[in-house]
């Protein structure tokens, strides 16, 4: 895991330092809200429905116990007891009071993290693949690439203004767990003769306009990269809308202008930045990557699971992965049992996870953009240890990318954006398709709820997803279906009119017998609606 | 009837115009009429409420009732967590926000 260097702290406690003061200066009325408003977001502080909200930043994911442990201190004694995990790999906190944000600032400072540009029109918290540096098929770890990012972007003069926020993704696997070509910039290190380099997909995203990214680039030298990347923000920066926000993200560019015009002034100022030697040498690339190297795992431990407990079998061929390192695996921790809040967590559950990684994952965890926390490295003769001690502490839903594995956007309980709760309806589907035995038989199923057309929830990406709008005054939910936010990109269609909350869980119901009813050998959900179409769906939901 | 909300600058938690003061509870909120915009300047001014609004409402025999859902969930606290709304020992509360 990578560890602050001098300059990573000066920079933090600076902020934090500056931010105080800010603080201080608006309680005393100083400065107007308006004037605080920029300030505040900058540090990651929202006025929500109903208080200030902080979102904090998981560096594409990755975090250690010391820093889980202090998620839960700021849930305890901040908050109400519990904390929200984010689809991009975050985690906020609903109920902060602005007196206590300084302070709580300093606490994430003192475990080097913090929740600078978890808002604003700059480039957000780098996201990767939850799996990174144990995956069995990535060609390398990509989070010292992530990391070099987060550098890069840490308070670049050049992007502290673009025209609206910006999000990139790095992956090195050919399986996409990370969303990646629906970030402004998605990276998938590849490789090519032999040689690893990045290709660059530039201009995906959601909201309200969802395109896929495009390949604009397919094998920049892993030297140049982040010479590419500055190449490819400038250009949006220079030419991105900065006069109607809906029209503001570099999607709309490179939709207006054109994958091919966009590449070409992309190598273009490539060609000009290159020659501004903003590439680090290699030995401080090095430096950031021998902070990533894999933990010590033995790979002659036992490869046996003793499967005799059925229930801890169920968990196991659910939410176990295959590690790269024989003997070990990947244990991916659901925040979505039935009847619960997808991606909350008391602050007890975060110290339980926080003590397991450190007894038995190499003290490292991950958070997942589906709203769910892995821990890497774990030896598989201590997995029924792990699955006792989150079974105890209601964290051993065997769930998985089952149907009620929901994404969830916190929606209009929580958030001032919205025009729906999110969090009722998925807890309605999630009731409906309780039985595991029932979710087992649909097989790999992602549902994605947005409480609005900023699309958090990512519903365009859902194999089915569900938008929350506003219809006079009222709730209503329209539904998508055949969207992936995985290597198979795409994304979902409205199946017709909306419904209201009881409706569109029937809605639903109606579509997977569907599904059942149709699908061929072998087929998940998205194949056979990529297969048979939206008609025969279209005609189970409405007649 | 018109109400005028907010948040309170150092809590963030919502209040309410009450005709003389702010309250957390909905039931406290008074009709400001047409005097909405001048309260709202005033006080915001004098940092007693953060990015207030006025709103549309209605008077029930409950007392005033947000015409929207979003300011109603405002009024009550999250829904699908009825331990964090200003009513926990009620389990009907979250009927008012529907």
């Amino acid at each position: 895991m990578y560890k602050y260097d001098e300059y990573d702290h000066a920079m933090v406690a600076a902020r934090v330092a500056e931010f105080s003061d800010q603080v201080k200066r608006r309680l005393a009325g100083e400065i107007t809200e308006d004037q605080f408003k920029p300030l505040r977001l900058m540090n990651g502080l929202y006025l929500q429905l109903h208080a200030y909200m902080l979102r904090v930043a998981v560096p594409y994911g990755t975090l250690d116990s010391r820093q889980m442990r202090m998620l839960a201190h700021i849930a305890r004694k901040y908050d109400r007891d519990y904390g929200h995990f984010t689809t991009r790999q975050n985690i906020q906190y609903n109920w902060i009071k602005l007196e206590d944000a300084p302070a709580i600032l300093q606490d994430l400072a003192s475990v080097e993290m913090h929740a600078i540009q978890t808002s604003g029109n700059c480039i957000r918290n780098i996201s990767s693949d939850q799996w990174a540096g144990a995956a069995a098929d990535e060609i390398t770890d990509p989070r010292p690439w992530a990391e070099l990012l987060r550098q890069w972007s840490s308070f670049h003069p050049e992007f502290s203004y673009l025209p609206r926020k910006f999000k990139i993704a790095v992956i090195a696997a050919d399986e996409d767990r990370a969303a990646m070509r629906l970030h402004d910039i998605g990276i998938q290190i590849v490789e090519k003769d032999g040689i690893h380099g990045a290709a660059f997909y530039v201009g995906g995203g959601m909201g309200r306009t969802p395109m896929i990214a495009p390949l604009i680039k397919d094998f920049v030298p892993l030297e140049d990269m982040l010479s590419y990347a500055e190449a490819c923000l400038r250009v949006y920066n220079r030419y991105g809308r900065r006069d109607n926000i809906y029209k503001a993200r570099i999607k709309i560019l490179i939709h207006e202008l054109g994958a091919d015009e966009y590449r070409r002034q992309v190598e273009e100022e490539f060609a000009h930045v290159k020659s501004l030697g903003i590439d680090p040498p290699k030995a401080e690339f090095n430096r950031i990557a021998a902070q990533f190297a894999p933990p010590p795992l033995d790979a002659s431990a036992p490869d046996a699971i003793d499967r005799s407990d059925p229930d801890f079998a169920v968990w196991v061929d659910q939410n176990v992965a295959a590690h790269k390192v024989p003997g070990h695996a990947i244990v991916n921790i659901s925040l979505k049992p039935v009847g619960g809040i997808p991606g909350d967590a008391s602050s007890a559950q975060i110290d339980l996870m926080a003590d397991l990684a450190e007894t038995y994952s190499h003290d490292e965890l991950r958070v997942t953009h589906a709203q769910n926390i892995v821990l890497p490295h774990v030896r598989k003769a201590d997995l029924y240890t792990i699955w006792q001690k989150l079974d105890e502490a209601g964290l051993a839903t065997p769930n998985l990318d089952l149907i009620s594995d929901i994404i969830a956007c916190p929606g209009l309980d929580y958030c001032s954006l919205a025009n729906a709760r999110s969090i009722p309806v998925a807890q309605k589907i999630a009731a409906r398709f309780s039985d595991l035995g029932r979710q087992k038989e649909l097989g790999e199923l992602k549902l994605k709820i947005s409480g609005c057309i900023n699309a958090c929830g990512h519903h365009h990406a859902g194999h089915i997803g569900i938008l929350g709008v506003d219809r006079k005054g009222t709730e209503n939910y329209q539904l998508l279906l055949g969207g992936s936010g995985a290597e198979d990109v795409s994304l979902g269609t409205i199946t017709g009119p909306g419904f209201d909350e009881d409706g569109i869980v029937d809605a639903i119901e109606r579509v997977t017998d569907k599904y059942l009813a149709t699908r061929a050998e072998g087929e998940r959900f998205v194949d056979t609606f990529r297969r048979v179409g939206m008609a025969p769906f279209k005609e189970a939901i409405y007649g | 009837m018109k109400l005028l909300t907010g948040n309170d600058l150092k809590t963030g938690f919502v209040t309410w115009w009450t005709g003389t003061d702010w309250s957390l509870h909905i039931e406290d909120a008074a009709d400001v009429g047409e005097a909405g915009e001048a309260i709202l300047a005033a006080e915001e001014g004098a940092r007693r409420v953060n990015a207030p609004y006025i709103i549309a409402g209605e008077q029930t025999p409950e007392g005033p009732r947000p015409a929207h859902i979003k300011d109603r969930i405002r009024a009550l606290g999250p829904t699908v967590r009825p331990d964090l709304t200003l009513k926990p020992a009620d389990p009907t509360a979250g009927d008012w926000v529907i």
